[in-house]
């Protein structure tokens, strides 16, 4: 559990809210806002046609609980298990006039679907000769810690960050994932927005108005002179730990959580590597092509005169997620393994 | 008597110890000593088990996410299994599969698959490579009421037709995608109707009699065998637990699967047969009930004193068969 948040700007009444609840903040006051916004996945309400209760799951992590009710089933649109039709029809009704929130559940999921992701979606606009706007956004849930086994667990956020056409969102507390999420849904652009499954309760102090917090800027959880953590995601929390450690020893490293990994704040990173002269990425997806090489790649080209140590990244290894929690536990990178990695850098 | 009484023997067993399987995956997944998501197949053994009796381990499934019976129907080894699903190294798949991604292709068990729609184009497969070696072992995928609207799910059942692939698709429809009412889902009247659209037989059976699930099946399978192609087969049944365990279950109605447990119970419904044919006798069942109850026990006991995988051996190992 951590209690804190990236450079909140918003003063104002707040309360301490979890990622679930402050998505679902966001989700619920942009559809009173706007009444093209609409919510649709498997379950997204859950108990459709059923003899109980309406609203049963609001979510398979409920997520998107106690919308239906206050939005009817016309807005809160519980689909078949159908995740190729789930996203066409989504990137369909964007291009004609709403804006869908669509859910994959599981991200492992975009394999049914991604066709309508990345031959649909995100090229309508470049081919179209930027005559359609795709105001889209696709929620799900990614990454390991959950013992889901290899087909629940994947992070695959380094796929969709290749596609051009697609913008990529990864928020790593409350506060950002609040004013992340109504960007997203402003945004006239189709949005991947991911949301680790392990960080559903993580809480910190989230303003009670709407605030969106542009895509490309990156945050600052910790200031530093030795060496630039760059993290993502739910390792955002492990680097903020490890940063915290290393404080003692008296190493000061620079957190950044670039929040959105498309587009990259990589102005951010250059800048701060031009101080430290030392850089770790951490990110737990696998490490060909992903977004750890992509980092360590920009900062090379770009910034390589700065560099005073070799680059260092920290990955989950070259396989599929593991079920047995030994082996999962070992598959994700901990707060030991940046540790490693940033005394290695410090020439320790 | 038109069942061999080793053949009601086999089917009792098979069908119980499922039965008794699934019940302790949940005693042991809320004592804490599973990982992970499992979804449990009680209520609905009478289908897994008339499909697969008659099948050799050379015949090929295709399983879901909810895979336990469909294993355990196919010849899996259940103290294998649940040191799987507790993630034990000697575990059917090392313990990197878990409850979801369960298999053993010496039994000619494809795999439990996690993906809604993720086995009926591979059992395609497998059906297309008995085809073409001239084997004449078939191939049969389990589905979902859910999985049956998945467009990979459509595309396979049109395939096996345009090939005349011996595959026959088999669908567990026990009301519920998740949590969704199936008729909901589905957006025709009649599932059955729909897959007879593709140009196989199709039929819907009560899945709850097994020995209308097991003669409908036999024809199915005889008819893949004999190279006649593929058939759909929609069985009807009853899901004795939620979508996965701890699901809360809002979304059914009260009293439902108390109502069911007595009254919709493919278990009672198979003794109550046997017995009032004079088939087998209480007393039979009764021994290997107690017989079950052992080897579940032994099974469990097994699997908590089972070796963990070591993250420096058993992580990077498997990924590819050489690099």
């Amino acid at each position: 559990m951590t209690n804190y948040s990236n450079d909140p700007k918003i003063a104002g009444k707040s309360s301490l809210k979890t990622i679930r609840e402050a998505i679902n903040d966001a989700l619920r006051a942009e559809m009173r806002r706007d009444p093209t916004v609409i919510v649709l996945g498997e379950e997204v309400s859950g108990g459709a046609g059923c003899p109980g209760e309406d609203d049963a799951y609001g979510g398979v992590f409920g997520v998107t609980k106690g919308l239906m009710p206050e939005f009817g089933r016309e807005r809160v649109i519980d689909t078949p298990i159908s995740e190729a039709a789930i996203i066409g029809a989504a990137a369909g009704a964007a291009n004609n006039g709403l804006r869908p929130v669509a859910e994959l559940m599981f991200f492992d999921f975009i394999g049914v679907s991604f066709d309508q992701i990345f031959n649909q979606t995100a090229k309508f606009r470049y081919m179209f000769g930027g005559k359609s706007k795709t105001p889209l956004v696709i929620r799900a849930t990614v990454g390991g810690g959950w013992r889901a086994g290899a087909q629940h667990s994947s992070m695959l956020h380094s796929i969709v960050t290749h596609i051009a056409g697609l913008k990529v969102v990864m928020p790593s507390n409350a506060y950002d994932a609040k004013g992340l999420m109504v960007q997203a849904i402003r945004d006239d652009d189709p949005i991947i927005f991911l949301e680790h499954k392990t960080m559903y309760d993580n809480t910190c102090e989230v303003p009670d108005e709407q605030y969106a917090i542009p895509f490309g800027e990156a945050a600052f959880p910790r200031h530093g002179t030795d060496v630039t953590i760059v993290a993502i995601s739910n390792m955002v929390t492990r680097a903020i730990e490890a940063a915290d450690i290393l404080a003692k020893e008296g190493i000061s490293c620079e957190v950044i959580d670039p929040r959105t990994v498309s587009p990259l704040d990589d102005e951010a990173i250059l800048e701060s590597v031009e101080v430290t002269g030392r850089l770790v990425v951490v990110d737990e997806g696998n490490p060909r092509c992903g977004l750890a090489s992509d980092i360590a790649g920009i900062v090379a080209e770009k910034g390589f005169h700065s560099l005073i140590a070799p680059i260092r990244t920290v990955t989950a290894p070259h396989t599929p997620v593991p079920f047995a929690p030994e082996l999962e536990d070992a598959y994700i990178p901990s707060v030991e393994k940046i540790l490693a990695a940033v005394r290695e850098v410090i020439g320790g | 008597m038109p069942y061999q009484k080793d053949f009601l023997l086999k089917a009792y067993r098979s069908m119980k110890t499922i039965r008794e399987f699934e019940e302790r995956c949940v005693k042991e997944f809320e004592g804490g000593n599973i990982p992970g998501f499992v979804h449990v197949s009680n209520g609905q053994e009478a289908i897994a088990v008339a499909a697969c009796i008659d099948l050799s381990d050379k015949d090929i499934i295709g399983s879901t996410h909810r895979g336990h019976g469909h294993c355990i129907a196919k010849g899996c080894d259940i103290g294998a299994m649940m040191k799987e699903i507790m993630g034990r190294v000697t575990g059917l798949c090392k313990g990197k599969g878990g409850s979801m991604h369960i298999a053993d292709i010496d039994k000619g068990m494809l795999g439990a698959n996690a993906i809604v729609g993720g086995g009926p184009p591979l059992v395609n497969g497998a059906a297309l490579a008995a085809k073409t070696l001239g084997t004449k072992n078939i191939a049969l995928s389990f589905n979902g009421d859910g999985s049956a609207n998945q467009g990979t799910v459509m595309e396979a059942m049109n395939m096996a037709v345009v090939l005349q692939l011996p595959h026959v698709f088999v669908y567990e429809n026990n009301g519920y995608a998740e949590g969704t009412a199936a008729n909901y889902g589905l957006g025709c009247d009649s599932l059955t109707d729909r897959n007879a659209g593709f140009g196989m037989p199709a039929e819907c059976i009560d899945g709850l009699d097994f020995f209308v699930t097991y003669e409908a099946l036999k024809v199915a399978t005889q008819r893949a065998r004999d190279g006649g192609g593929p058939s759909a087969i929609e069985a009807m049944c009853v899901r004795f637990d939620g979508h996965f365990i701890g699901d809360p279950q809002l979304y059914r109605g009260t009293n439902e699967i108390k109502d069911a447990r007595k009254t919709q119970d493919c278990l009672k419904i198979f003794r109550q047969r046997v017995v009032a044919e004079g088939w087998l006798t209480a007393a039979t069942m009764n021994a290997i009930d107690k017989e079950i109850m052992v080897e579940i026990e032994k099974a469990v006991a097994d699997a908590l004193t089972a070796p963990h995988p070591d993250p420096a051996t058993d992580l990077m190992s498997d990924v590819y068969c050489s690099y």
